[in-house]
C-alpha cells in the first residue's frame, strides 16, 4: 500500500489511499450558475425514514394545519431523527407512498398540501452558543432533525458526542464532493462560506476538537479561495483548509481521513474509535442554521444536472419537493433522456418514476443521455485481470468477492471482508468484462442480512416448538398422574379387605342423610288423599328402593 | 520377497497404531451431526419434508436415509448448507422454491374452536375456547398446518410484506439471461 | 426477482476485453512479419489454419453448451490463443499438427473448463505441450533462417508441403530446415563440446540463434508497446527475464564454457514471447501485481532449469504450466492489506 506523502501549498503533509480513479468530473455543467430558489411546490411528500436508524413517529393527524418548521414526526429511540414541515399547509395524508429506493417499494410518508403562505413557527435562536453546554447543543441539533447531508443520513447529533473522551483529536469537514456532476457543496461554499465556517465552529465546540480541518478537492479553486479568505478575515479561528488531489472516491469518509491524518478507521468501527469525527460541509451549515437561527432542517441544495435537462443548475429545495417540479424548473428533460438518477453516476439510484420526492439525503438529480454512460459492452466472463483490485480504495479483492458472491457462498465472501466494501463502484467502472460487480456485493450483503434474520426467527421457532413439546408432555404427565391416582383410589376401593368398614361407612352415611333430612324438615308432601294410581306409583317406587338397598347390601 | 511382505506388514501395523492413537488423542469435540443439521433447518415444523418436524428430518439426514432437498421453507440456502455439511451434491429444492407466506385468520368467520391452536407446532396462535383466535405474525413460520383443521376455512396464507429495509438486491442476470431478456 | 433493477455505477471506463485482445494481436504483428521475412511463408499458413480451427472449435463447443456463439467469439480470445500457438510452432509443421494443437487448446484447455476466465492453464501452452510430447519429431524440425537455407519455398509450395508433406522436386528437407540454437546447444554440450566451439557454428548469430534473435527482438518491441499501452504491467516480464538472466549470469560466471550467458538465454527460444505474451495471460496467471512478480520469477527459474538440465531444449511451455498450477497459492499469499485491518488501528 502506497503511503507516499504529497504536499500542497499550505505545506500540509498528505497521504494517499490505495487505488481510486480519475473520472471526468462534469462539474462545469452546473457549477457556474448561482443557487436558485426552487419554486414552492403544491404538495410535499415526506417519508418518515430519511436517515439511518428507526423511522420517525408522526405527531400530527390528517387535517392538522402545520407551520413552516413545525415538528411533524419525532425521533423513535436514540438513533433516529425528527421531521419538520418544510412549509406551512395542511396534512393531507399519512400513507404508504413510493420512495426513492432501488426496490421501488413504498414507505409511510406524511403529505402536506402547501397553502402558499410559507409561514414560519416561532424560531428560537442561540447567538451565544459558545456558552451553551455541548449536551444542550446536541439536543438543539437533534430536535432540528439534522442528519448527514453528504448522502448517508446518519443523525448528526450522535456524531457530535465525544463520548467518554474529554476531547476529539480531529474534526474533519468533508468538502471533497468527489462524485462527477455534483456541485451543491461547491456552490454552497462559494455563496455561503460564513454559514459553513460558523457551523464548523459550533461542531468544534461540541466535540472539544483539538484540530479542525476542511478537506476540499483541488478542482474547486474558487471555493478553496473563498474558504481561505473567510478564515483570514475571521482571525484566531483555528480552522485549517487543505486542498487534496482530485481522485474518486476522496470524499469517502474513510479515504479522506487517511489522506488528511494517515490513520485508518478500524474495520466495522467508526472514526470516533480513532478520535476523529467527519461531517459534510452542508451539515455544518445546517447546524449553524439550527443553532443560531433556530431553523430546523427543511431544505437542502440539490444539483439538477446532466445533458438530459435543458438548464442544469443548483436549486435550494424544500425537503419533500417532487423531482418533476425540479426538472421543470430546470427547463424540463430532453427527448434523449436515457436514465434519471438520484445521486451521482457512481453511487446513485435509478428513478423509475419522476414524481418521487427529494429527501434529506437527495443531493443530486442526474439526467443522463446515451452518450454519457461511457462504452457499454456485453457482460462477459471475468478474465481475472486484477484491475478491480488495483483501483479498490479499501484494498479489497473484488475479484474473489465476485466469484464467491456469484456462487452464493456467503461464508467465503465474508472471509474477503465483504462488509468493508463502501460500494463506490470503482471496480465495476474498470472491469473489461462489464461485470455488475457492485450489484453482486449488494446482493450478497442483503442476502446475508436476510439469512441472519431468518436464522434468528428459526432459533425462536425451535425454542417455541421445544417448549410446546415440553408443555404437551407435561400436560400428558399431569393427566396421567391424575388418572393413575384415580385408578389407584378405585382399585383400593374394590380390593375387598375392608368389607365391614365399608358397610359401616355406608350405614353411617345413610344415618347422616336421614338426620339431615329430618333436620331440614324436608318431608314428602302431598301424602294425604292420594288417588289409587298415585298410591300404586309410590308403592312401586318404594319397592324398587328396597330392592336396591338389598342389592347394595349383597354387593358389599 | 518374504522380507518385502514382512516389511510392508510391519509398516502398516505401525502406521495403523499411530493413526488409531491420533484418532483418540486428538479427537475434536463437536456437536453431534444431528444438532448441526438441525441448526441449518428453518424450524418451520411444517412436515412438508414428510417427517413430523425438523428434528426427525435432521435425524433421518444424519442416518443418510433421505435427500437434502426436501425442505421448501428452507429453500436454496438450506440445500447449500446441508450439501456443504454432509458432502453431498446440491440439488434444486423438491417441488421448486416457494415464497414465504404467513397465516391469517379471518376474524368474522372464526368460531373459536381451538383446533388450529392445537395444530400449530410453535404455538403461534393466540386464543382460547369460544374466544377469538389470532395468528401472531412474527411467530408464524408458514408451515400451513393450521389451514386444514379449521372447520370453517377461515385461515388463509398471505405473503409477507417486504419493506425497503428487508428487501434483497436481485442476483445479477448472467449474460445468457440478459440475452434472453433483450 | 425483477431483472430490471440495475445497480450503480452507471458510467464505465474504456477497458474492454475485445480491445485488449486486439492490442495484443497488433503487438504480435512485427514478429509475424519478421518471421515471414526470415523463415518463409510457413507462419502465414500456420496462422490461417490455427485461427480457423480455433474459431470453429470454439463455436462448436459453445453451441453444444447452449451459450451465445457470436458474442463470445467477438471477445477475440480464441483468435489470440491461435496466434500465440501458431507463432510457437515450427513454420514447416504439417497442417494436422496445427489443427490438433489448436483444437486441443480451445476445446480441452479452455472451453471444457467453462470458457474464457475459467481455465487454470494457459491454453496455448497446453496445446504446445500436447504436441511436443506426442509428436516430438515434427515439433523439433524447424525451418532454417534465410542464410542457412539453400532453397526457398514459394507460398504455394509451402502450402503444398503443409497439406501433403510433399516437397517440390529437387528440394530436400535438409535444404530448408535446421535445428534451433537451443537444440544444437543441448546436443553439443551433451556430446562434450565447449561453448566457445559451439558458438562458432553458423546457426548462432550475435546473441542467440541466427534469425531467432531478430524475432525475439521484434517481440520485445511489441511487448514494450503493450507495456506503454498499459495492457500488461512490468511485473511478469521483469520477473521472468530478470530471474532467467540472473540464473544464467550466475552459472555462466561459474563455468563459462558449459553454461550459456544471459544474453543468449534472453534472445533464444520463446523467452521474449513467454515474458510478454504468454506468462502475462491474466486468466491463468497470478492476479495481484506482487503475485505476478513472483509468478514471473518462477517461470524464469523453471525455464533455466529445464533448458540446462532437462531433456527439452526450451522449457518455457512447461515452466508456464507449472506456474499456472502454483498461481492460486501465489494469490493466496500475496493478498493486499485491507483498509482498517492494520495492527496500528
Amino acid at each position: 500500500m502506497s503511503r507516499a506523502a504529497l504536499s500542497n501549498s499550505a505545506t500540509q503533509k498528505l497521504w494517499r489511499f490505495h487505488g481510486g480513479l480519475h473520472l471526468p468530473d462534469q462539474k462545469s455543467l452546473s457549477c457556474e450558475q448561482s443557487i436558485e430558489q426552487a419554486i414552492l411546490p403544491k404538495r410535499l411528500v415526506l417519508p418518515l425514514q430519511q436517515h439511518i436508524g428507526a423511522a420517525a413517529k408522526p405527531i400530527v393527524k390528517i387535517g392538522d394545519h402545520v407551520c413552516k418548521g413545525q415538528m411533524i414526526a419525532q425521533p423513535d429511540g436514540y438513533v433516529s431523527a425528527a421531521l419538520h414541515a418544510p412549509s406551512s399547509g395542511t396534512v393531507a395524508a399519512i400513507a404508504e407512498l413510493p420512495i426513492p429506493h432501488p426496490s421501488g417499494l413504498k414507505a409511510t410518508c406524511i403529505v402536506i398540501d402547501t397553502d402558499g403562505e410559507d409561514r414560519w413557527i416561532e424560531r428560537q435562536t442561540h447567538g451565544n452558543w459558545a456558552s451553551i453546554n455541548p449536551s444542550e447543543l446536541r439536543n438543539i441539533i437533534r430536535d432540528a432533525g439534522i442528519v448527514g447531508l453528504g448522502g448517508a443520513g446518519f443523525p448528526s447529533f450522535i456524531k457530535l458526542n465525544p463520548g467518554a473522551r474529554t476531547e476529539v483529536d480531529t474534526l474533519i469537514l468533508n468538502a471533497a464532493e468527489c462524485e462527477p456532476y455534483i456541485t451543491c457543496d461547491d456552490r454552497l461554499i462559494r455563496e455561503r462560506v460564513t454559514e459553513v465556517i460558523a457551523g464548523a465552529r459550533i461542531m468544534r465546540h461540541a466535540l472539544h476538537a483539538r484540530r479542525t480541518v476542511i478537506g476540499i478537492e483541488d478542482n474547486k479553486p474558487e471555493a478553496y479561495a473563498a474558504l481561505q479568505a473567510a478564515l483570514a478575515r475571521l482571525k484566531h479561528v483555528p480552522i485549517e483548509v487543505v486542498q487534496v488531489p482530485t481522485l474518486y472516491p476522496t470524499g469517502g469518509e474513510k479515504q479522506l481521513i487517511k489522506i488528511l491524518t494517515s490513520k485508518e478507521v478500524p474495520s466495522q468501527g467508526l472514526p470516533i474509535d480513532i478520535n476523529i469525527v467527519c461531517h459534510n460541509v452542508a451539515t455544518a451549515a445546517a447546524v449553524h442554521r439550527a443553532v443560531e437561527l433556530g431553523e430546523p432542517l427543511i431544505s437542502r441544495i440539490v444539483t439538477v444536472t446532466g445533458h438530459g435537462v435543458h438548464t442544469p443548475r443548483n436549486l435550494e429545495t424544500l425537503i419533500g419537493t417532487p423531482i418533476t417540479d425540479l426538472l421543470e424548473q430546470c427547463g424540463g428533460t430532453t427527448k434523449d433522456l436515457s436514465r434519471l438518477l438520484l445521486g451521482g453516476p457512481m453511487m446513485g439510484v435509478t428513478l423509475s418514476d419522476h414524481n418521487l420526492p427529494i429527501t434529506k439525503t437527495g443531493n443530486c438529480v442526474l439526467a443522463l443521455t446515451p452518450n454519457e454512460f461511457g462504452p457499454q459492452g456485453s457482460v462477459r466472463n471475468c478474465i481475472r485481470c486484477g484491475e478491480c483490485a488495483r483501483v479498490c480504495p479499501v484494498s479489497l479483492l473484488p475479484q474473489q468477492m465476485y466469484w464467491h458472491a456469484r456462487a452464493k457462498d456467503f461464508d467465503k465472501v465474508q472471509d474477503y471482508h465483504l462488509f468493508d466494501c463502501i460500494e463506490c463502484g470503482c471496480c465495476a467502472y474498470v472491469c473489461p468484462s462489464n461485470l455488475p460487480l457492485v450489484q453482486y456485493y449488494r446482493f450478497a450483503k442483503t442476502a446475508i442480512w436476510s439469512q441472519a434474520r431468518e436464522k434468528q426467527k428459526s432459533e425462536l421457532a425451535r425454542d417455541r416448538h421445544d417448549f410446546r413439546i415440553a408443555r404437551q408432555e407435561r400436560e400428558k404427565a399431569e393427566r396421567a398422574a391424575r388418572l393413575a391416582k384415580k385408578k389407584a383410589a378405585l382399585e383400593d376401593k374394590s380390593a375387598g379387605t375392608d368389607d365391614k368398614a365399608k358397610k359401616d361407612a355406608i350405614k353411617a352415611a345413610m344415618e347422616r342423610a336421614k338426620v339431615k333430612r329430618e333436620a331440614t324438615k324436608v318431608a314428602p308432601k302431598n301424602t294425604d288423599n292420594l288417588s289409587a294410581d298415585q298410591q300404586r306409583q309410590i308403592d312401586e317406587a318404594n319397592a324398587r328402593r328396597a330392592a336396591a338397598e338389598q342389592d347394595g347390601e349383597k354387593k358389599s | 520377497m518374504l522380507t518385502a511382505i514382512l516389511a510392508l506388514a510391519v509398516l502398516a501395523l505401525v502406521f495403523g497404531l499411530i493413526l488409531g492413537y491420533a484418532a483418540v488423542r486428538f479427537k475434536v469435540e463437536s456437536d453431534p451431526i444431528v444438532d448441526r443439521i438441525d441448526a441449518i433447518l428453518p424450524q418451520s415444523q411444517c412436515g412438508q419434508c414428510g417427517f413430523a418436524g425438523c428434528r426427525p428430518y435432521a435425524e433421518a439426514l444424519a442416518r443418510g436415509e433421505v435427500d437434502i432437498n426436501l425442505c421448501p421453507p428452507g429453500g436454496e440456502a438450506v440445500v447449500m448448507g446441508l450439501a456443504d455439511l454432509l458432502g453431498r451434491d446440491v440439488k434444486p429444492v423438491e417441488g421448486g422454491a416457494k415464497k414465504k407466506m404467513i397465516a391469517h385468520i379471518d376474524e368474522t368467520t372464526c368460531i373459536g374452536c381451538t383446533l388450529c391452536i392445537q395444530a400449530c407446532p410453535v404455538d403461534a396462535i393466540l386464543g382460547a375456547a369460544k374466544q377469538m383466535h389470532t395468528i401472531i405474525a412474527d411467530e408464524c413460520t408458514g408451515c400451513e398446518l393450521c389451514v386444514a383443521p379449521c372447520p370453517v376455512n377461515c385461515i388463509k396464507m398471505i405473503s409477507v410484506k417486504v419493506a425497503p429495509a428487508t428487501w434483497i438486491w436481485p442476483y445479477p442476470p448472467t449474460s445468457q439471461q440478459a440475452k434472453e431478456d433483450s | 426477482m425483477s431483472n430490471h433493477v440495475t445497480s450503480s455505477p452507471f458510467i464505465h471506463g474504456a477497458a474492454n476485453v475485445t480491445r485488449t485482445m486486439q492490442l495484443v494481436a497488433y503487438a504480435l504483428l512485427p514478429a509475424i512479419l519478421g518471421s515471414l521475412w526470415l523463415f518463409g511463408w510457413g507462419i502465414l499458413i500456420n496462422l490461417i489454419l490455427a485461427i480457423s480451427t480455433a474459431l470453429l472449435a470454439e463455436a462448436a463447443v459453445l453451441a453444444m453448451r447452449h451459450r451465445p456463439v457470436l458474442i463470445t467469439l467477438q471477445d477475440g480470445s480464441a483468435i489470440l490463443t491461435a496466434m500465440l500457438l501458431a507463432i510457437s510452432l515450427p513454420p514447416l509443421a504439417p497442417w494436422w499438427l496445427i489443427v490438433i494443437g489448436t483444437a486441443f487448446a480451445i476445446i480441452f484447455a479452455k472451453q471444457l473448463y467453462g470458457g474464457l476466465g475459467f481455465n487454470p492453464f494457459n491454453p496455448a501452452m497446453a496445446g504446445y505441450v500436447l504436441l511436443l510430447i506426442s509428436f516430438p519429431q515434427e515439433m523439433t524440425s524447424w525451418a532454417a533462417p534465410t542464410i542457412l537455407r539453400s532453397a526457398d519455398l514459394s507460398l504455394w509450395q509451402t502450402l503444398q508441403y503443409s497439406l501433403t508433406s510433399q516437397l517440390p522436386v529437387g528440394i530436400t528437407l535438409d535444404a530448408i530446415s535446421s535445428a534451433t540454437a537451443l537444440d544444437t546447444l543441448q546436443v553439443q554440450l551433451g556430446m562434450g563440446h565447449v561453448l566457445s566451439e559451439i558458438r562458432s557454428s553458423p546457426i548462432f548469430g550475435q546473441l542467440g540463434g541466427y534469425g531467432w534473435e531478430v524475432i525475439n527482438g521484434l517481440i520485445l518491441l511489441g511487448g514494450l508497446w503493450l507495456l506503454r499501452q498499459r495492457v500488461i504491467s512490468w511485473h511478469v516480464p521483469v520477473g521472468m527475464l530478470g530471474s532467467l538472466a540472473l540464473m544464467a549470469t550466475l552459472f555462466h560466471f561459474v563455468d563459462p564454457e558449459y553454461y550459456a550467458g544471459p544474453l543468449f538465454h534472453l534472445a533464444s527460444g520463446g523467452a521474449m514471447l513467454g515474458a510478454f505474451f504468454i506468462a502475462t495471460d491474466p486468466v491463468s496467471g497470478a492476479t495481484s501485481l506482487r503475485g505476478q512478480l513472483v509468478f514471473g520469477i518462477g517461470v524464469g527459474l523453471l525455464t533455466f532449469i529445464i533448458r540446462t538440465w532437462g531433456s527439452f531444449p526450451d522449457g518455457i511451455a512447461f515452466a508456464v504450466l507449472l506456474m499456472n498450477m502454483a498461481a492460486p497459492t501465489i494469490d493466496y499469499y500475496t493478498q493486499p492489506q485491507v483498509y482498517g485491518h492494520n495492527r496500528r488501528s
